[in-house]
C-alpha cells in the first residue's frame, strides 16, 4: 500500500473511554504503511491541536462517542484555523447522527464515517485527498 | 490538498531561532522526508547554535518511562527551561507503518508553553538509528529547547543506540520485571548512567535493587581511576505520585555537572559527532550510489551472471568496489 | 456408543461427504465467533462423558449450569430493565417516576460522563458533557432530586457508576435516610467495577491499587450495612464491546471477580459474608448457540471457582446471577431498523441463557441517544419474547442438546486455559498493568474489523445487501443545549449556601482517612450529607492516590 509519509494523528476528544474503534482505525492506517499519532482518551480541543501542530501531522481523525460533537468539534476547527493549521485533512468517526453530518462538514470536517467503515475505505479516502 | 510545506515551504535559520512552533515542526518533517532539501539549514543551524543537553531514556515495556519523562520535563519547566521531548518509536518491517503512542503518557505536560513533543518513528535504519533524530536535536537546540529528552521503548539494541546520543542516559526498569532485567544487555548496563526503580512502592523492590546492584558492581570492572568515575546510581521512584522525582532530577543535574567538570573523560562529544557523521556519510552513499546501483542495467546482469555461475557474489563484490574507488577518486 | 459411532462414521462417509462433494459448502470453515469449529452435525457422541449431576445438575443445584433458581422463569419472569438518564436529575425523574407508574419495580441509573469520571459539571474537561449520556450529579442535592417521591424502600436501583461508586452509593444511602428508609431494606447493585475500566469502558481515575481498596471499602460497607445491596456488577459487557470474544469475555469477567474475591479475602472478610452479594454483567451477541452457551458455561465455572478455589460453604456464594445488555457494537448506522430484528435475536439467546435481568438496546443508538418510541420497541421486544413465544415455560429449555453442553464444555474449558495462564502473569490486576489483557482484545477486534472487511463476516446492510440510498433518521433525541449552563448554575447555589467550614473539614478528614488506609465509605457519606460534591471528594483522592494514565498497548 501507499500510505508512506503519510501521518496522522488519531484523536479522542471529549470523555467517553470507548477507544476500540479509535484503535482499531490507528492499527489499519500503520498497517496501510502510515504514521500514527495516537494521543489516547479525554482529550481536550487544546491537547488535540497542540499535537498537531508540533507532531506535523496531515490528517486529523477525531472519534466521539458521547455526543459531545457539535460542542467540541466547532472549537477544535476554530483552534486549528488560529494555529493557521486549516491544510491539515480532518475526518471524524463514531457516534454521530446523520442529521449533524451537513453542519460539520460545514465548519470544515470533510468526512464522517459512520461505524462499519471497511478500513479499506478510509485509507483510500485519505490518500486520494491528499493525492489532490 | 496535501500539505503546503511538502511544495513550496522555505525555512530559514532566522524563522527556526524564533522558536516558532509551527516553523519547529516542519523543519522536523523536511528532516524525515525531503533531507537534501534541508541540509543548507542544517549547517546553518548547527554553526550559529550550542547543542542542548540530551538526556536519553529508554526501558523496558511498561516501566512508566513517559510518565517519569513527564515529571522530570515539568521539573525543569519549573527552573524556567524551555524543554523538548523526541519520542521514538519503531516503524513496522512489514507495512513501513509505524503507531507513535508515547503523548498518551504526557496529558500533563503537552499543553506547557515550553514544552515541545515531538514523536519520530525509526523509519528502518540499518542499525536502528535513524539520522534524523540528531539533525531534529540541532534544529531544537536552534530553537532555544536548552533541555531535549530522547525517548524510546525496549532495551534492544536499536534503543540502546539511540540513547546512547545522550549526554545522560537513563534506564527505566521496575521491580516486576525481573527476567527482562536479567536478559539486558550488556550494553545497556554500559549506556546507563542512571538506573531508575519505578514503581517503588511493589513488594520486589528490594529484590530488584540488589539484582541490579549486582549487575551493575560487575559491569562496572573497568579499571577506570576511582575518583574520574561516576558512580551509577540507583534511584527509586514512584512516577504516578511524585515519589523520588525530586531526588532523580537532582541525580540528573548531577551527572550535568560531572560532565562538564570532567567531560572528556566521560563521554565525548567527538563520539557522538563522528557516529552522525558516519550516518550521514552512509545515507548519502546508499542514496547516491547503492539505490541507483540496484537500479541500473550493470546491477541486473552481475545477478545474471552470479546466477548462471559465470561469476560469484564475491568477485562481483570486489569489482564493484573497484568502481566505487575510481569514482570517490 | 460403539455402534452409535459405526452408524455416525458411516453417515459420514457416505452420505454427507458426497453431498457436500457434489453440491459444495457454503462457506470454507464453520466456527463460532470465539473461532471455535463448528461440526456439521452433533450427536450423543460428542457429549459421552458429561456427567449430569456433577457437570449439570437441576437448576438452583450446584454448579448451577441449568440455571440458579429451581424455578426459573415459571414463577417469576426476568426484570426487564431499561436503562435510562438523561439532562438534569429533574427530567430524569420525572421519566422513573412515569416508568414506576407503567408497573416498573427497577430502575438503572445512567450517569454523564462528568460524574462517572468524578468531575463537577463547572471542571473546564465536563464541557460539553453534562448530562449528556446519563444524568449530571454533583452534589446530594441533585441526588435528593432524582429520586424525589420515589420511595427507595420499594424500588431496587441499578447504578452504572465505578471509579466514583463510593460516592453515588453514599449519596443514595443519604438521600435514603432523609427518606426514613432503613438502609437494610436499600436493595440494588453499584456496579463498582473498576478492573473492566481499565480493560475496556475508560472511565478511570485512581491507578489500580487505591481503587481496588475503594472495591474492598465498598464490599465491606455493604456486607455490614446494606444486607440486600449488590455490592458489584462484575462486568463482561464491555470486555465484549471492546472487541473480545466469547471466550475472552468469559475468561477475563470471572478473572476480575477472582481478583476482587482475593482482595477483599486480604482486607479480612469472610467470604461467605460479602460473596452472595456479587453479580454479573453479560452481553448478548449475535452468535446465537455460543452465547446461549456461554452463560451457562459462566455460572458453571463460577461455581466451580468459588466453592474449590475459595471454599465457600453457602450455596448463595457460589451462585452466578447476572443481568444481560444486547450488543451495542452489533448495531449498525446502516439501514438501522434492521437492528430490532438483532436485538430479538440476542434477547432471546439471554433468555434461553437464563438471565436474571435484561436490557434490550434500542435500534438507533449507533447514531445517538434512543428516542422514546426507539425505547419502546426495545422494551416490547422483551416483553413478546417473554409474553407470546413461551420461551420461559420451560426452564434451560436447551439443556440436552447435543450441541449447547458440547459448546458449553468446550468454552469451560477455554476460558479456564485463559485463567490459568492469567494466574501464571499474577491474577488479573496484574495482567491488565503488563497490558496482556488489552492486547488479546485488541488482537480481536482487529481480527474482527478484518473479518468484515474481506466479507469473511456478514453483517447486512454494512458488507452486503448494501443500500446506495440511506434513509436518513432524522428523529433523533437532542440534549437541549442550555442544560449544562443550569446545571453549573444550580451546582454553584448549592456551593453558596451550604456551610463552608464543614466542607473544609470534611475534605481534611477525608485526606487523613485515605492516607491511613481507613474504609472511605464513611467519611463520604458524612462529607455527602453536608453537600460536599463529587469533583471536591475526587480531587482529595487525585491528590493522594494520583490518576490511572493508560498505556497504548
Amino acid at each position: 500500500m501507499t500510505g508512506k509519509n503519510i501521518k496522522v494523528l488519531i484523536a479522542k476528544p471529549g470523555l467517553d473511554g470507548h477507544d476500540r474503534g479509535a484503535k482499531v482505525i490507528a492499527r489499519g492506517l500503520k498497517e496501510a504503511g502510515m504514521e500514527v499519532v495516537y494521543t489516547g482518551l479525554r482529550q481536550t480541543p487544546a491537547q488535540i491541536v497542540r499535537a498537531a501542530l508540533q507532531e506535523d501531522v496531515d490528517v486529523i481523525g477525531l472519534s466521539i462517542l458521547s455526543g459531545a460533537h457539535q460542542e467540541l468539534f466547532p472549537v477544535i476547527m476554530d483552534e486549528l484555523e488560529e494555529a493557521g493549521l486549516e491544510d491539515i485533512l480532518v475526518l471524524a468517526g463514531g457516534t454521530i447522527p446523520d442529521s449533524d453530518h451537513q453542519e460539520l462538514k460545514e465548519i470544515g470536517i470533510k468526512e464522517i464515517f459512520k461505524p462499519g467503515t471497511p478500513i479499506k475505505e478510509i485509507v483510500e479516502f485519505i490518500e486520494k485527498e491528499l493525492a489532490e | 490538498m496535501r500539505k503546503s510545506w511538502q511544495n513550496k515551504m522555505k525555512i530559514t535559520a532566522e524563522q527556526v531561532f524564533a522558536g516558532e512552533e509551527k516553523v519547529i515542526a516542519r523543519a522536523i518533517s523536511l528532516i524525515e522526508n525531503e533531507r537534501q532539501q534541508v541540509f543548507p539549514l542544517l549547517k546553518e543551524l548547527y554553526s550559529r547554535s550550542e547543542l542542548a543537553y540530551l538526556l536519553g531514556v529508554t526501558g523496558p515495556p511498561g516501566s512508566g518511562k513517559s510518565t517519569l519523562v513527564a515529571k522530570i520535563v515539568s521539573g525543569w519547566v519549573r527552573e524556567g527551561n524551555k524543554v523538548a521531548v523526541i519520542a521514538i518509536d519503531p516503524t513496522s518491517e512489514f507495512s513501513g507503518g509505524a503507531l507513535l503512542g508515547d503523548r498518551i503518557r504526557m496529558d500533563d505536560i503537552s499543553t506547557n508553553k515550553d514544552v515541545f513533543i515531538r514523536s519520530m518513528a525509526t523509519r528502518g535504519y540499518l542499525g536502528g538509528l535513524n539520522p534524523a533524530i540528531f539533525d531534529t536535536v540541532v534544529v531544537l537546540s536552534a530553537a532555544g529547547y536548552k533541555k531535549i529528552v530522547i525517548e524510546t521503548v525496549g532495551v534492544g539494541q536499536n534503543e540502546i543506540d539511540i540513547v546512547s546520543l545522550a549526554d545522560t542516559t537513563l534506564v527505566v526498569t521496575v521491580p516486576e520485571a525481573g527476567d527482562e532485567v536479567q536478559a539486558f544487555k550488556a550494553g545497556l548496563m554500559e549506556a546507563g548512567d542512571i538506573f531508575v526503580l519505578n514503581k517503588a512502592d511493589h513488594p520486589e523492590v528490594n529484590k530488584m535493587e540488589l539484582v541490579l546492584k549486582q549487575m551493575l558492581r560487575l559491569g562496572n570492572t573497568a579499571g577506570e581511576q576511582a575518583e574520574n568515575r561516576w558512580e551509577v546510581p540507583i534511584v527509586k521512584t514512584i512516577a504516578t505520585t511524585e515519589k523520588g522525582i525530586a531526588e532523580l532530577n537532582k541525580t540528573i543535574a548531577e551527572h550535568q555537572e560531572f560532565l562538564t567538570e570532567k567531560g572528556e573523560n566521560q563521554k565525548a562529544p567527538g563520539k557522538i559527532i563522528s557516529n552522525h557523521l558516519i550516518h550521514l556519510l552512509e545515507e548519502s552513499l546508499k542514496r547516491k550510489y547503492l539505490d541507483p546501483l540496484k537500479e541500473s542495467p550493470a546491477f541486473a546482469k552481475l545477478l545474471q551472471e552470479i546466477a548462471a555461475k559465470k561469476t560469484d557474489p564475491y568477485s562481483a563484490m570486489e569489482e564493484l568496489m573497484a568502481n566505487f574507488k575510481e569514482r570517490l577518486g | 456408543m460403539d455402534e452409535l459411532r459405526d452408524y455416525y462414521q458411516e453417515w459420514l462417509e457416505e452420505e454427507l461427504k458426497p453431498t457436500v462433494d457434489n453440491f459444495g459448502s457454503r462457506k470454507k470453515e464453520f466456527k463460532t465467533a470465539s473461532d471455535i469449529e463448528l461440526e456439521a452435525l452433533y450427536t450423543p457422541l460428542d457429549i459421552d462423558d458429561l456427567d449430569y449431576l456433577s457437570e449439570l445438575n437441576f437448576p438452583g443445584q450446584y454448579p448451577y449450569t441449568r440455571g440458579v433458581y429451581a424455578t426459573m422463569y415459571r414463577s417469576r419472569l426476568w426484570t426487564m430493565r431499561q436503562y435510562a438518564g438523561f439532562g438534569t436529575a429533574k427530567e430524569t425523574n420525572q421519566r422513573y417516576r412515569y416508568l414506576l407508574e407503567q408497573g416498573q419495580t427497577g430502575l438503572s441509573v445512567a450517569f454523564d460522563l462528568p460524574t462517572q469520571i468524578g468531575y463537577d459539571s463547572d471542571q473546564p474537561l465536563a464541557r460539553g458533557e453534562v448530562g449528556r449520556v446519563g444524568v449530571a450529579i454533583d452534589t446530594l442535592k441533585d441526588m435528593e432530586t432524582l429520586f424525589d417521591k420515589i420511595p427507595l424502600d420499594k424500588v431496587s436501583t441499578s447504578m452504572t457508576i465505578n471509579a466514583p461508586a463510593a460516592v453515588l452509593l453514599a449519596m443514595y444511602v443519604a438521600v435514603a435516610e432523609k427518606q426514613g428508609v432503613d438502609r437494610s431494606k436499600l436493595a440494588g447493585t453499584v456496579q463498582n467495577d473498576i478492573l473492566k475500566e481499565y480493560i475496556a469502558r475508560g472511565t478511570y481515575i485512581f491507578p489500580p491499587e487505591p481503587s481496588l481498596k475503594l472495591v474492598t471499602d465498598i464490599f465491606e460497607f455493604c456486607s455490614q450495612e446494606l444486607p440486600r445491596w449488590n455490592s458489584i456488577s462484575i462486568s463482561g459487557y464491555h470486555i465484549r464491546e471492546a472487541g473480545s470474544d466469547a471466550i475472552q469475555e468469559l475468561a477475563f469477567t470471572l478473572g476480575n471477580g477472582i481478583e476482587y474475591v482475593e482482595s477483599a479475602l486480604e482486607r479480612g472478610l469472610n467470604i461467605d459474608d460479602f460473596a452472595p452479594r456479587l453479580s454479573f454483567f453479560f452481553n448478548a451477541q449475535m452468535n446465537f448457540f455460543e452465547e446461549i452457551a456461554k452463560f451457562r458455561a459462566a455460572r458453571r465455572l463460577w461455581a466451580e471457582i468459588m466453592r474449590e478455589r475459595f471454599g465457600a460453604k453457602k450455596d448463595k456464594s457460589c451462585m452466578l446471577r447476572f443481568h444481560t445488555q444486547t450488543a451495542g457494537a452489533a448495531l449498525t448506522a446502516q439501514q438501522p431498523e434492521n437492528n430490532i430484528i438483532r436485538v430479538a435475536y440476542q434477547a432471546l439467546a439471554a433468555a434461553l441463557g437464563g438471565t436474571q435481568s435484561l436490557h434490550t438496546n434500542s435500534f438507533d443508538e449507533a447514531l445517538g441517544l434512543p428516542t422514546e418510541k426507539s425505547v419502546k420497541i426495545a422494551l416490547r421486544t422483551q416483553q413478546i419474547l417473554a409474553e407470546e413465544t413461551g420461551v420461559a415455560d420451560v426452564i434451560d429449555p436447551l439443556g440436552g442438546s447435543y450441541l449447547i453442553e458440547s459448546m458449553t464444555d468446550t468454552l469451560v474449558e477455554e476460558a479456564r486455559d485463559y485463567l490459568e495462564e492469567i494466574d501464571k502473569l499474577g491474577g488479573m490486576a496484574e495482567a491488565i498493568e503488563a497490558g496482556f489483557v488489552q492486547r488479546e482484545i485488541q488482537e480481536t477486534a482487529y481480527e474482527m474489523q478484518k473479518d468484515i472487511d474481506n466479507q469473511e463476516q456478514i453483517v447486512v446492510g454494512v458488507n452486503k445487501y448494501q443500500e446506495e440510498e440511506e434513509e436518513e433518521i432524522e428523529d433523533i433525541l437532542k440534549v437541549d443545549p442550555e442544560l449544562e449552563q443550569s446545571q453549573k448554575e444550580s451546582l454553584q447555589r448549592v456551593r453558596v449556601n451550604r456551610d463552608a467550614t464543614k466542607v473544609e473539614k470534611h475534605l481534611t478528614k477525608l485526606r487523613e482517612a485515605a492516607e491511613k488506609e481507613e474504609n472511605l465509605m464513611y467519611p463520604i457519606l458524612a462529607a455527602v450529607k453536608d453537600y460536599v460534591s463529587i469533583g471536591e471528594i475526587c480531587g482529595v483522592l487525585r491528590d493522594i492516590f494520583g490518576e490511572y494514565e493508560a498505556r497504548h498497548f
